[in-house]
């Protein structure tokens, strides 16, 4: 397992020891999962909102504070070598995570939702007009909704939506027939964090392509699951969150293309970002800098880096087969619940079970799992109009990660029984 | 640690799944509508009034157990109360679901005292007064949607 001092020192290539999955051995390095609550042991189902983290990570963070914390790119001391070395070697580990070409293709940000923004804000701007059209889908999370409006409403341009079918696929036919000339941009949500779908990117990618129109993924539920190449999917643009990826919070992704980064105009402005300032004139720095205005997350970086060490280093096929058996087992537990209706039954999915109970809103049930120590999310999820599309205010929803069992499923269904005795 | 049946009352659940006076008022004078989007709960509330008292209250919409017993049992608690009233009981309940009832409160409030364990879940405290705020705005002609969010 790597430690803390190998990411620190600067020895990048990790061997990749593939030690076999177990998951109780997995579940010891995240010690927030042994705590009672309500008198009842954790069971924490509430993932897609955001993962727990190994103990590799947090000693990463506490390592930084204690013993090189500095500020980075500035200082010619030791201490902030130390810091840019490191910072700058999380940067090339999200590279190789993601099979980006160069490092300089990876921005740091705040998350998921700012990097959408970012790419709404200056490449949206510079290549959206009155009358154009962006393509976003129905299964969308606020973040990947909001920009895009925000966009449209100020260039006189209208949003085109994919619409979705009853399972919560992509309707790909329908999906053609929006793309035209006046198609500028095409933002999709990789895995919906509702309905765990996961979508056809390569396809829709290639189809948009054709058309010249160039595509961002929102990759926030996709990189914790599925092994993400953003070459040999050939996005413009990619984004994913620290957080859900067993990383800290406050920082995560941005990817796009060097030439297509290279032309947009920076995001916000500041100190780092630029090369010279006058107060005439002002360049800005070189790729990725030119995105990164003031002194980042440099511990959340760090952690970050630190997180895809940790996934890194477990057999990423035995993670997936261990989810997909999770889910498996969870679908068929939960939907054998009388009055249980699941919401998002793809053919292909991450482990995210969503369901609405007949006669009983998401809230009731979400308190009384909670009264039983199991965490799960109740409410719309950041995806309105998803809800709309499926005539529901809300739904129940449990998010499955490599250290959920299907223990935890049992506990969860034989609460999901007492909130039918508490409503019967 | 609270105890869910102190939420979860009988008279509550009855009532979440058996409202009363679940209904529109199709002409009444005072109509306001109350929405929690990040919950969903949705009610639209009706009042006619007779002079200064409340003669018909009626609600609609869909929502949690919680939100929809307290509109259930809020529409019986005021019906042929005056406004004055109606309004002391809004305080009285209020300051119950949020933990700060007075001593005798709990004795006025009638049936509402059941009401009482939402204290302990603070996050439900938004559902137990959705109704009661959506009907003080309906009173006072305010156009604009309700949210207790």
């Amino acid at each position: 397992m790597t430690t803390a001092a190998n990411v620190v020192t600067g020895s990048y290539t990790v061997p990749r020891r593939h030690t076999p999955f177990d998951v109780e051995r997995m579940r010891r390095d995240f010690v927030i999962l042994h705590q009672k609550v309500n008198g009842k042991p954790l069971v924490y189902l509430d993932n897609a909102a955001t993962s727990q983290k190994p103990e590799s990570v947090l000693r990463t963070i506490d390592k930084y504070y204690r013993e090189y914390n500095s500020n980075i790119h500035r200082g010619v001391h030791y201490l902030s070598e130390r810091a840019t070395q490191a910072y700058e070697q999380a940067r090339s580990t999200c590279q190789h995570f993601i099979n980006a070409g160069d490092a300089s293709e990876i921005v740091f940000l705040r998350g998921t939702t700012e990097a959408i923004n970012l790419v709404a804000q200056t490449y949206g701007r510079q290549h959206v007009g009155a009358g154009d059209e962006i393509i976003i889908s129905a299964m969308e999370h606020h973040s990947g909704i909001v920009p895009w409006q925000m966009l449209c409403q100020e260039k006189n341009a209208k949003l085109r939506v994919i619409p979705i079918n009853d399972r919560g696929e992509l309707l790909l036919d329908e999906y053609e027939k929006l793309l035209g000339p006046k198609t500028k941009f095409l933002s999709l949500v990789h895995v919906s964090n509702v309905l765990g779908t996961i979508n056809p990117v390569r396809q829709v990618i290639e189809v948009a392509h054709r058309h010249g129109v160039p595509v961002m993924l929102d990759g926030a539920q996709a990189v914790p699951h599925v092994k993400v190449d953003v070459r040999a999917l050939d996005c413009d643009f990619y984004a994913f969150s620290s957080h859900k990826l067993y990383g800290p919070t406050g920082v995560g992704v941005l990817y796009g293309k060097a030439k297509l980064l290279e032309a947009m105009p920076p995001y916000q402005g500041g100190g780092d970002m630029i090369s010279s300032v006058t107060f005439e004139k002002t360049t800005y720095n070189k790729l990725p800098h030119k995105f990164e205005a003031g002194t980042p997350n440099i511990a959340g970086g760090i952690g970050l880096g630190a997180a895809i060490q940790y996934v890194n280093n477990l057999d990423w096929d035995q993670v997936e087969l261990h989810e997909r058996e999770v889910l498996e087992y969870a679908t068929e537990r939960i939907s054998s619940v009388p009055g249980v209706r699941l919401i998002g039954t793809a053919g292909e999915k991450t482990a995210v079970v969503s369901f609405v109970i007949e006669g009983i809103h998401p809230h009731d049930v979400g308190t009384i799992l909670d009264q039983e120590g199991i965490a799960i999310r109740t409410g719309h999820h950041c995806a309105q109009p998803l809800m709309q599309r499926f005539g529901i205010p809300a739904t129940a929803r449990a998010s499955f990660a490599l250290y959920n069992t299907k223990a935890d499923v049992d506990a969860l269904v034989a609460a999901l029984h007492k909130v039918l005795e508490v409503f019967q | 640690m609270a105890d869910l049946r102190e939420l979860y009352q009988e008279i509550i659940l009855e009532h979440s799944k058996q409202p009363r006076n679940y209904r529109a008022l199709p002409a009444a004078q005072h109509k306001a509508e109350g929405y929690n989007p990040l919950c969903g709960d949705h009610f639209t509330v009706y009042v006619n009034l007779d002079g200064d008292t409340i003669r018909d209250v009626a609600f609609e919409g869909s929502g949690c157990a919680i939100s929809k017993a307290s509109a259930s049992m809020m529409t019986q608690a005021l019906k042929g109360k005056s406004r004055a009233n109606a309004e002391k009981l809004f305080e009285s309940f209020h300051k119950l679901v949020t933990g700060h009832s007075e001593s005798n409160g709990a004795e006025s409030l009638g049936k509402l005292a059941a009401f009482s364990g939402v204290s302990e879940f603070p996050v439900r405290v938004k559902c137990a007064t959705l109704a009661w705020h959506t009907l003080q705005a309906a009173l006072k002609g305010e156009q604009e949607t309700v949210s207790t969010e």
